[in-house]
């Protein structure tokens, strides 16, 4: 019967449209709308908000910290990530089994515990990361972690990290040991296997464990507003604030909007050129 | 094959630690006597344990959202099962848009979904309320549902069925005993994952819970925003034990280096 995959797909299709499509599209409207302090929420057709947005520097800014530290974090992650990974593929059994669940299992907890745990680390001039750092002489003074990009950064990395480490982990798996010993056989380096082999191989992981860790990152908000505090704003705890705080609906739904707008730009755009380039490994 | 050198061991010893000192840290401080948020600890006490007892919220919120995670991912993958079969087994026009559709609350930011909501929620009247709660839980969990029950209803062999159909057996009767018993594993996992996803969820889940719907993340989380005392770490302690529980039952049950490694992995 022709109907019947639409049968099958009925539930979840009005489930979707229902709790998805309508109530996305009752948030684009809403920035449209007015909104003051006594007045409230006026369903009006206005642009004041976008325009607000747009013109003032004070959301470019918060724009271009959220991106930053999505993009810092992506950075990091896979630098220190895909290492790891390959090294966890080239563990036995049954360490390989231990430390894949060591490394993934934080994903369990929740990630209001893991901040709370680098807050305590970075903790003001006392924090055991500025003693440890002094004590290794890497710094002479405490860095400001609270409160600062940096630490968002840190902590970030550390939420994000074993989605890149999963996805790099996966890609080695289709790894065979077999063409490194080949390469090694016919005379490779250590350096040559690394660059010729096994980068290669482990790319496709690292750039969709990237977009992962990218948009991730950017739409983060308990991290950010654990470490960020009150002042230090990105996209996500802004909106909190104007919806939560403030109660400026409209002013929130725009900037909601525009993180959701940038994001699938950004992740589409990203996924179309990891494909044109590493499509065949996909098949 | 090739083992790890020195410099590849101290790298990953140095990753481990730290993957696992914020984590060691939180249940640490957990056993502070002190009244405030202090590291490193000193001296130890239960004190911290004692007070969730006195602060009633935290518990109960434990109970909501082990219910709420149980309750959305079991409805969301009743929903997923036959839109995994009508995707897996049908060429149809807009299959590739309801697949988009049915994975985009992976790519819609949690704070996008939770904003819109609580607009909604609040328009329809069902603003701060469990109903609320699961529904939006049920669209957040459903990829995953949906990824891994898609998973096995693609392996899953027609030919098995049509040999029922040709036996005599009945639609409802394939169903029971042939379609779904070969898509159950999936199921399993898939709800797992669900969980776990519901479980953790706090960006969305902030928007919408109100004083007496709020899930366990999401009171944790308000808790530190006004508070600086150690009771937080307690919970996340208590959290922690109980999740390691869980793994341990679940090694023991199922074997977890089988279910991350995969059986199907070069015999290194």
């Amino acid at each position: 019967m022709k109907s019947t995959p639409y049968l099958l797909a009925l539930p979840a299709l009005l489930l979707f449209a229902a709790i998805v499509i309508v109530p996305l599209g009752m948030t684009v409207v809403l920035t449209f709308h007015d909104w003051g302090q006594y007045k409230g929420i006026e369903p009006v057709f206005i642009l004041k908000n976008w325009r607000e947005v747009f013109s003032d520097s004070y959301y470019a800014e918060m724009f271009e910290r959220t991106f930053r530290i999505a993009l810092l974090v992506t950075l990091f992650s896979a630098v220190f990530g895909a290492p790891e990974a390959y090294i966890l593929s080239r563990m036995r059994s049954p360490w390989r089994g231990i430390f894949l669940l060591v490394i993934l299992g934080p994903l369990l907890i929740s990630v209001v515990a893991r901040t709370l745990g680098w807050a305590l680390l970075f903790g003001g001039s006392e924090g055991l990361v500025n003693k440890a750092l002094m004590e290794l002489g890497l710094i002479d003074t405490p860095l400001p972690f609270m409160f600062t990009e940096t630490g968002m950064v840190v902590a970030l990395v550390h939420v994000l990290m074993p989605y890149m480490v999963l996805s790099v982990w996966a890609a080695l798996q289709r790894l065979d040991p077999q063409v490194e010993n080949a390469a090694i056989a016919l005379g490779a380096g250590p350096f040559t296997v690394m660059r010729r082999i096994v980068l290669p191989q482990a790319m496709p992981g690292i750039l969709s464990g990237a977009v992962i860790v990218f948009a991730l990152a950017a739409s983060a908000f308990a991290t950010p507003a654990i470490i960020g505090g009150r002042r230090l704003k990105v996209a996500s705890t802004l909106a909190y604030d104007e919806f939560l705080n403030t109660l400026n609906w409209p002013l929130g739904a725009v900037v909601a909007v525009l993180l959701l707008v940038a994001l699938v730009i950004i992740v589409v755009g990203a996924n179309r050129l990891v494909e044109r380039r590493y499509g065949q490994v996909f098949r | 094959m090739s083992r790890n050198g020195p410099l590849a061991l101290a790298y990953h010893a140095l990753f481990v630690v730290f993957m696992l000192t914020p984590i060691l840290v939180v249940c640490w401080v957990a056993f502070t006597p002190e009244g405030f948020l202090s590291f490193p600890v000193r001296h130890w006490s239960l004190r911290w344990f004692y007070a969730i007892g006195r602060y009633p919220e935290f518990v109960s919120a434990f109970w909501r959202s082990l219910g709420l995670g149980a309750l959305s991912s079991a409805l969301a993958v009743a929903v997923s099962v036959p839109a995994a079969l009508a995707i897996a087994r049908h060429q149809f026009a807009g299959r590739e848009a309801m697949t988009t559709l049915f994975m985009s609350p992976l790519m819609i930011p949690h704070v996008v979904l939770g904003i819109a909501f609580l607009r909604f929620f609040t328009e329809i009247g069902l603003g701060g309320t469990f109903a609320g709660l699961v529904l939006s839980h049920i669209v957040i969990v459903l990829p995953f549902a949906l990824r891994l029950t898609l998973a096995s209803a693609v392996g899953l062999d027609s030919r098995i069925e049509h040999a029922a159909v040709s036996l005599g057996a009945s639609e409802a009767t394939v169903l029971k005993r042939i379609t779904l018993p070969l898509v159950l594993p999936g199921l399993v996992s898939g709800w797992a994952l669900a969980f776990i996803n519901s479980f953790d969820e706090v960006t969305m889940t902030v928007f919408i819970a109100a004083p007496g719907t709020e899930t366990l993340p999401v009171r944790m989380f308000l808790y530190i925003q006004d508070n600086i005392d150690p009771l937080v770490t307690s919970v996340s302690a208590c959290v922690i034990a109980i999740t390691v529980a869980a793994l341990i039952a679940l090694d023991r049950a199922y074997g977890l280096e089988r279910l991350l490694v995969g059986k199907g992995s070069h015999g290194r």
